[in-house]
């Protein structure tokens, strides 16, 4: 019987997995976004086990305005993406460094 | 029914129709040489709504179910965000214009943001906090990489994008373990859930993934990388744009979530928000002294003003609230001064800003560094001007909590911060003779520089009823 901590489970390893592809890619920002929508993802799968396991449809919905968000926020990233790279040329991680924080 | 509630929403609606609108009629008609008019039209947009929301709104009303709220609170930040924006846009339109990147996009995305931000004010549930949260940070992310010729700008856009993506993303996951938790999405019943003390376990870890996204979004210590190249890297109008209206917009979507859905367990968030507080008033006043770059040195200074209001957060009562808006208005009016003097900073045409270049100012336009002197201590919180009695609010309100530690930190930390600014008074009053800036070129970023240096000294006499209205708005959110 798969319960609700399984689910659980997926959604935090995926969400670990992400946040991790974040910090430890030294490669590609494109790499950076999907890791980005995994994030996403594993929210996803939070919401809607939740919701299923409450019997509460409004877990539901915060899913499908989470995926429509996602998916603004991903042409977002590859347009400016775009911008970034007619000027620099190159889309590595290690090259997005003119400014120093 | 429906009615009732599109009345409540009625502002944010007619601003969102607004951007639509302006958006198609543009496209359709002169597009870019319509950009000057259009950002004028925008301004005029914002202060009517805000005189709208400002002198028309009274009571409670909550729309949507408890998505919605309208109340005091939701109104003084709503007037603070557009009035914000709309001294914005006109300093910023002459610069725009000289740097041919005055394109027609940037009032329409200002509103968009704008509309973000007074629905993230005035969120009453986890949804709405995220749509509202949403639609500013999409739009400030295209605003940020405006300049598509330039590296610098679109890398700020590149880096602001991702860094916000991840704050965006954490937010949520934590709103899905509350949602989890609770078994609801609106505040009113996340409350209840979260009942009078220990908070339960899952309901713990969503909270504290939702304070970490919110602090990216005020640009609280550890959360705070993104900000100093963002602000270097943004167009400066956007940059003035990043410091002040999306700052209060944040504290405000910060002080609903912690008020109006964890309002019962004070205790059990107090701690974070003090340890942010404490570690960015530190790294703010630290980190500023070794910048040149006065955009770069600005980034620090907010965070450090972000720590300040946190503060007031962390006391956790009516007077923290108060506090925090208080404070939150005397630093948007420092903020805007400030930034109309650094856009008219340029030499042969090119904006220059290495603080080096501010030498001797006073000796050539006495007036002008006179103002900035006066916004320079206030921002420091020097004592008869506004910015010490912000600082004296929050530490009050830190003291009275029992937060005594906090209130003695701050005290250091603005001592220790007190000295970049002074170093800046110090290179226009005492520095070496340099080369000359041009003269300034923009009347409305003259006007809006004397008007909030004015505000500086004279604020202080009756703070033109602004902590009444901070006051009734604190009441709204606690009650």
């Amino acid at each position: 019987m798969i319960g609700l901590e399984h689910y659980l489970g997926v959604a935090a390893t995926l969400f670990v997995i992400g946040i991790f592809g974040l910090f430890l890619n030294r490669k590609n920002i494109i790499i950076l976004l999907m890791s980005i929508e995994l994030i996403l993802l594993s929210v996803n799968i939070n919401l809607v086990a939740f919701s299923s396991f409450l019997g509460d449809l409004a877990g539901q919905v915060f899913a499908l305005f989470v995926m429509t968000v996602a998916a603004a926020e991903a042409a977002i990233g590859l347009a400016i993406l775009v911008s970034f790279f007619r000027n620099r040329g190159t889309i590595a991680v290690e090259d997005v460094n003119m400014m120093k924080g | 029914m429906i009615q009732a509630d599109l009345n409540i929403i009625l502002p944010e609606i007619l601003l969102a129709l607004y951007a639509m609108g302006a958006l198609v009629g543009v496209v359709y008609t002169g597009k870019d040489k319509m950009a000057g008019l259009l950002t004028w039209l925008t301004a005029g947009v914002f202060v009517l709504l805000a005189i709208w929301i400002g002198a028309s709104g009274s009571g409670e009303n909550v729309g949507f179910n408890g998505m919605f709220h309208d109340d005091a609170f939701s109104r003084f930040a709503k007037v603070a965000i557009l009035l914000a924006g709309a001294a914005v846009l006109v300093m910023g339109q002459d610069y725009m214009a000289r740097r041919r990147i005055a394109r027609f996009e940037y009032p329409v995305l200002m509103a968009l943001a704008t509309v973000g931000m007074m629905t993230m004010v005035s969120a009453g549930d986890l949804i709405a906090l995220y749509m509202g949260l949403e639609l500013q940070s999409l739009a400030l992310y295209v605003v940020a990489s405006l300049r598509r010729d330039s590296v610098k700008s679109t890398e700020a856009g590149m880096k602001y994008f991702l860094l916000g993506a991840l704050s965006s993303g954490l937010l949520l996951y934590g709103a899905s373990l509350v949602y989890g938790f609770a078994g609801t999405t609106q505040f009113a019943g996340i409350i209840q859930a979260a009942g009078d003390d220990n908070l339960p376990l899952g309901l713990l870890f969503g909270l504290t993934f939702v304070i970490s996204g919110l602090a990216f979004k005020v640009s609280a210590v550890p959360f705070h990388m993104w900000t100093p190249d963002v602000y270097e890297g943004a167009p400066t109008p956007i940059t003035a744009f990043f410091a002040t209206a999306p700052k209060l917009a944040a504290m405000g979507l910060f002080a609903r979530v912690l008020f109006d859905a964890f309002g019962g367990v004070v205790s059990d968030w107090q701690q974070i928000i003090a340890l942010l507080s404490a570690l960015s008033m530190f790294l703010g006043a630290i980190a500023a002294i070794g910048q040149r770059n006065i955009k770069r040195l600005m980034a620090y200074s907010s965070i450090a003003h972000m720590g300040y209001a946190l503060m007031g957060l962390a006391a956790g009562t009516a007077l923290g609230v108060e506090a925090m808006l208080v404070y939150m208005a005397i630093y948007l009016t420092m903020n805007i001064g400030t930034f109309a003097f650094i856009l008219s900073m340029e030499k042969d045409g090119r904006p220059m800003l290495d603080i080096d270049a501010l030498n001797m100012y006073a000796k050539r336009s006495s007036g002008r560094a006179l103002a900035m002197l006066f916004l320079l201590f206030s921002l420091a919180g020097v004592p008869p001007f506004l910015g010490f009695f912000g600082k004296l609010y929050v530490l009050r309100a830190a003291f009275d909590a029992g937060l005594a530690w906090l209130a003695v930190a701050g005290v250091i930390a603005s001592v220790i911060g007190a000295f970049y600014y002074l170093r800046i008074v110090y290179f226009m009053y005492f520095g070496e003779e340099r080369d000359a800036l041009d003269p300034p070129r923009s009347p409305m970023q003259q006007v809006l520089l004397m008007v909030s240096a004015a505000v500086m000294l004279l604020g202080v006499v009756n703070f033109f009823g602004v902590d009444t209205a901070a006051q009734a708005a604190a009441a709204a959110l606690l009650q």
